[in-house]
């Protein structure tokens, strides 16, 4: 049962990183692809967890919360860049 | 009496790693799909983090179940990306609203200032000395 | 005496508390290792510290991160269902300004961070001299309404945790 689900839910955190990544390409302005970005994050952090389930490891775990602290500072650096023409005054 | 327990225990992780993924899905499909950015901004900020919240709960039960030791270390993501995807919401509406300009379209503050965004005084300012009343604040002397 | 060792006692219960999560499991050797990063760092870091935030009612604390949890899963369907269901083109967005009664700067974060995680709004800006929040909801029919419940819902509890 948990295998099945663990399918579907690779496939659609799969798909929906797919739509992050055209979201990314597309994305008219420079402020929705850091918003891309950002999500893309999030479901890095998800497949990782996943697969931590997948293969019955707890191993992973620093990992993701690396990449999702990672991802936060990113983004706040990317905001405060497009706000201010600098990250640290 | 451990067989049934074990069913409904792969149940609940089997479901919340569904349920987790379908909101993960749906907040990057509405990324995709809605026309403004405003709009966008709205999706992966609930969506997502509940998608993740409801996947790192279920990591959470399945290890309870296999191993029978509590492992809580993934309240932490939780709790880290709870916290903090209002920050970087806000931190992204406050630069689509720099770089677009947006001043006159926005509603008035319904004070005498204006929006911190587009307020030059605010920005020089100390953040905190408009917020805290004045004399109040002590900077703590080293002993 | 007490009051020197620990100038900053939520402070060093997060850290012993982060410490425990991070170690997964309230170990003795990690719970004395979280104790001691809990009495060393906020001292070693007291000078950008420099005042306490003061918390007034611990039971409005819990009573509060309950509503909050509880309105971010109807906030997820609610969200869910606007993406998945509705025309994009129907959706009535716009600005609503939300005048804040209470000036302490921890209500005011908690606020715009609570705002941003439940039903259709999310937090964009908040006014120079921090009196009003710029907030955006995706699909409103009455901004009246709206502002009533987060005032009613949210900043009278805040006003009684942080006075």
């Amino acid at each position: 049962m948990i295998q099945a689900a663990l399918v579907i839910g690779f496939a659609s955190v799969g798909v929906a990183t797919l739509f992050c990544l055209l979201r990314l390409v597309k994305g008219p302005d420079a402020v929705d692809r850091v918003l891309a970005l950002d999500t893309l994050v999030t479901n890095a952090v998800a497949l990782i967890m996943l697969l931590g389930i997948a293969q019955a490891t707890a191993i992973h775990f620093e990992a993701a919360l690396l990449i999702a602290m990672m991802g936060f500072v990113g983004t706040v650096a990317f905001c405060k860049f497009m706000l201010r023409g600098d990250v640290i005054e | 009496m451990n067989g049934s327990l074990a069913l409904i225990g792969e149940a609940l992780v089997a479901l919340l790693i569904l349920l987790g993924s379908f909101f993960m899905l749906v907040g990057s499909f509405g990324l995709l799909r809605l026309p403004t950015l405003m709009q966008r901004l709205h999706a992966p900020t609930k969506a997502t983090t509940l998608g993740v919240g409801g996947i790192l709960i279920a990591s959470m039960l399945y290890f309870l179940f296999t191993t029978g030791r509590l492992s809580i270390h993934e309240l932490l993501i939780t709790l880290f990306l709870f916290l903090t995807a209002p920050v970087s919401a806000y931190m992204l509406a406050k630069a689509h609203l720099h770089r677009s300009r947006a001043e006159p379209t926005l509603p008035n503050t319904g004070r005498p200032a204006g929006w911190a965004t587009f307020d030059p005084q605010a920005e020089a300012a100390d953040p905190e000395e408009g917020l805290r009343p004045q004399g109040t604040s002590s900077h703590a002397r080293q002993p | 005496m007490l009051a020197r060792l620990f100038p900053h006692p939520l402070l060093s219960l997060v850290i012993v508390a982060v410490w425990v999560l991070l170690a997964n499991g309230p170990a003795a050797s990690s719970l004395a290792m979280g104790l001691l990063l809990g009495l060393v760092l906020p001292l070693l870091t007291r000078p950008f510290w420099p005042e306490r935030p003061r918390v007034r009612a611990p039971l409005t604390v819990i009573e509060y991160g309950l509503i909050v949890l509880f309105d971010i899963c109807v906030a997820n369907l609610q969200v869910a269902y606007l993406i998945l269901f509705r025309r994009p083109e129907s959706l009535r967005s716009r600005f609503v300004v939300v005048p804040l009664d209470t000036r302490v700067p921890e209500a005011i974060v908690t606020l715009a961070g609570t705002i941003t995680m439940t039903p259709g709004t999310v937090s964009c800006d908040v006014s120079a001299d921090g009196r009003a929040l710029l907030v955006h909801a995706l699909d409103v029919d009455d901004p009246d309404r709206l502002v009533a419940t987060i005032k009613g819902r949210y900043e009278r509890r805040l006003v009684e945790i942080f006075g």
